[in-house]
């Protein structure tokens, strides 16, 4: 063994310094994929950090790149910086406070996790919700996605260059989202689809709004086609970058938009149907060839379908009540209180106890502008569940960034992680 | 709570489902379940790898979606599942299968000295995050996993979060004196 050399030591210093080189860039590529071919034969490879502060990333997102020039050899993304522990807080909320926990995590389609929260808690107490809040469900869930596709257009814009897309996508996010307080009363972070049903109806003059709503936002898509799809420099930057294989998406975990893109049309809303999807009429977008531009094409169509389905959510909404008449589960409306002793009580029970689920356990799947997300909910019998977990599809979805930056341009891994679409609130939780 | 469930041998329940059973005839000490309409099956740690190759291969399940695992340490009132020896912990994986549209839940009960499990990445490798959080948030080995370091929490913390026995707010808020006038 030879004397540590000065590098050596310098090495050691600033490793002792900071904690950055506590996460070591294993060669998990070779070991769990097979063959390394991207492997230079000479070792002066550099480590570079892209992140956590990145404006490109989303949030907080840290992906470690080994590049040989200004190839990448290979990446790793390292996660965690946005942890604030929600599954733990979720054992400690009663179900009826569970909503607003969950409503946090990907917070560009909160209602999306309000509804994988609820029809898990509702699964665990053999509850059905009626039609009108089925069809309410669904309109809102719907209008999520839009407006989650809509920022998606205007930060993959930016990312690659094409600034002013960042103020169009907005700009119609913002018209989805006003929508969205009037009948909410929030812009984000809902709570308002509960278990049970939902918090409130819709409020008396909401028609019109809404078809306003889908002109404007399908005028938007059409500015955006424009603008973009067949823009020589947008291609150049997108198309033929980040490819990735079906098998390889699969295998990985990978689902949504991501998996669509390889030309594999697995969408739960037409495969696994729930809500009253399998009435209403709408197409799974799916592209051919897996790469930053198919992502891009299929999100900006899901907003035209999503923009039908709410439409035909719209015609055929039916009547009724928008949450279950079990006093256990939903509280008693405000004028009963006055008058029935038993509606306090059940009033004051249900927001100072909550109410008890059986024991048991359930998976809930639904589809989330993103892909997949799951609810595994755990019930002790309590009022308080046992384990709360949510399968957050970006949290799996990053791990497709190996394989698609991987022999990329240090500039393409910009254009790649935008077009994963991570919110880091879901993947850290 | 209905617990409608099978015994190894008889598959009696009414919505008796066919991989699960087929799970269960393969394996030993596999139990079928059906929890709220959703097939489940109970199998022995020790077979937990081979459950997974068996679903992969044969069965054509060609998506981990999600493991997870369970804390059990202080419930109330555990859900009763006849066959199975309850344990502390509980390492829960959803597979779905793509060509045949189906999912299935394999839940093994792992003991708590230490509490170990082989590791699916071979067979999945999108598990690789998941076994990580599962790492750091429950402390549950995955054997054979290539890279199982903490995810979400800082690599110096420790304890694991979401072990029941790990409170929240264990950690004293420390303040820090004024900065002395210069």
């Amino acid at each position: 063994m030879s004397e540590p050399t000065v590098s050596d030591r310098e090495e050691q210093r600033l490793e002792a310094q900071t904690d950055e080189g506590a996460q070591m860039m294993r060669s998990t590529r070779g070991e769990v994929l097979g063959g390394d071919v991207l492997w230079p034969e000479s070792d002066d490879t550099m480590i570079l950090n892209m992140g956590p502060q990145h404006p490109s990333t989303h949030g907080v997102l840290r992906i470690m790149l080994e590049l040989d020039g200004e190839t990448i050899l290979r990446s790793k993304p390292v996660i965690g910086y946005l942890h604030t522990g929600m599954e733990k807080t979720g054992e400690e909320l009663t179900y009826v406070q569970g909503g607003t926990n969950v409503t946090r995590m990907d917070y560009l389609a909160p209602l999306s996790n309000e509804l994988v929260y609820s029809m898990a808690v509702e699964r665990l107490l053999d509850i059905d919700v009626p039609p009108r809040a089925t069809w309410m469900r669904m309109m809102l869930v719907e209008l999520g996605r839009m407006a989650s596709h809509l920022l998606f257009q205007a930060t993959n814009g930016m990312d690659v260059g094409a600034v002013s897309m960042m103020v169009y996508g907005w700009r119609e996010r913002e018209m989805t989202l006003r929508f969205l307080e009037k009948v909410t009363g929030l812009r984000m972070n809902h709570n308002f689809i509960r278990p049970g049903g939902l918090a409130a109806d819709l409020p008396d003059d909401w028609r019109e709004d809404l078809d306003e709503l889908c002109v404007l936002v399908e005028h938007g898509v059409g500015e955006y086609a424009d603008l973009l799809a067949e823009n020589p420099i947008f291609q150049e930057r997108l198309v033929g970058v980040g490819c990735i294989t079906t098998e390889e998406a699969i295998a990985r975990g990978i689902t949504g938009p991501i998996l669509r893109s390889t030309g594999f049309p697995w969408d739960l809303r037409k495969a696994q149907p729930y809500l009253a999807y399998d009435e209403v009429d709408f197409d799974v977008i799916c592209g051919q060839n897996g790469d930053c531009y198919d992502r891009f094409q299929i999100r900006l169509n899901e907003i035209l379908e999503s923009v039908k389905i709410v439409r035909q959510c719209a015609e055929r909404m039916p009547a009724g009540d928008y949450r279950v008449q079990d006093r256990k589960v939903t509280p008693p409306p405000r004028a009963r209180i006055d008058e029935s002793m038993e509606a306090l009580i059940h009033h004051f029970k249900l927001f100072t106890e909550g109410f008890r689920v059986p024991p048991g356990e359930t998976y809930v799947a639904i589809e989330s502008p993103r892909g997949e997300i799951g609810c595994y909910l755990v019930s002790d019998g309590s009022g308080k569940p046992v384990r709360l977990h949510i399968r957050g599809p970006s949290f799996y979805n990053l791990q497709s960034l190996d394989p698609m930056v991987a022999g990329a341009l240090i500039s393409d891994a910009v254009a790649i992680v935008s077009s994963v679409d991570p919110i880091m609130g879901e993947a850290d939780r | 709570m209905a617990d409608d469930t099978d015994g190894p041998a008889a598959a009696t329940a009414a919505p008796a489902d066919d991989i699960a059973v087929a799970v269960v005839e393969r394996f030993e000490g596999a139990v079928a379940h059906d929890s709220h309409g959703q097939p489940v099956v109970y199998v022995d740690p020790a077979t937990w790898h081979d459950v997974a190759a068996f679903l992969h291969g044969e069965q054509r399940f060609t998506q981990c979606v999600d493991v997870t695992a369970v804390d059990h340490l202080v419930d109330d009132a555990r859900a009763d599942v006849p066959g199975v020896t309850p344990t502390r912990f509980e390492v829960v994986a959803n597979f779905l299968s793509h060509p045949r549209n189906r999912r299935l839940r394999v839940i093994c009960e792992v003991g708590d000295d230490p509490p170990t499990v082989a590791s699916l990445t071979d067979l999945y490798p999108g598990v690789n995050f998941a076994e990580r959080e599962v790492y750091d948030m429950f402390g549950i080995a995955f054997d054979g996993h290539p890279d199982l370091t903490r995810i979400l929490m800082p690599d110096d913390w420790v304890g694991h979060p979401l072990r029941k026995d790990d409170a929240p707010a264990r950690i004293p808020v420390v303040f820090k004196d004024d900065p002395a006038p210069r």
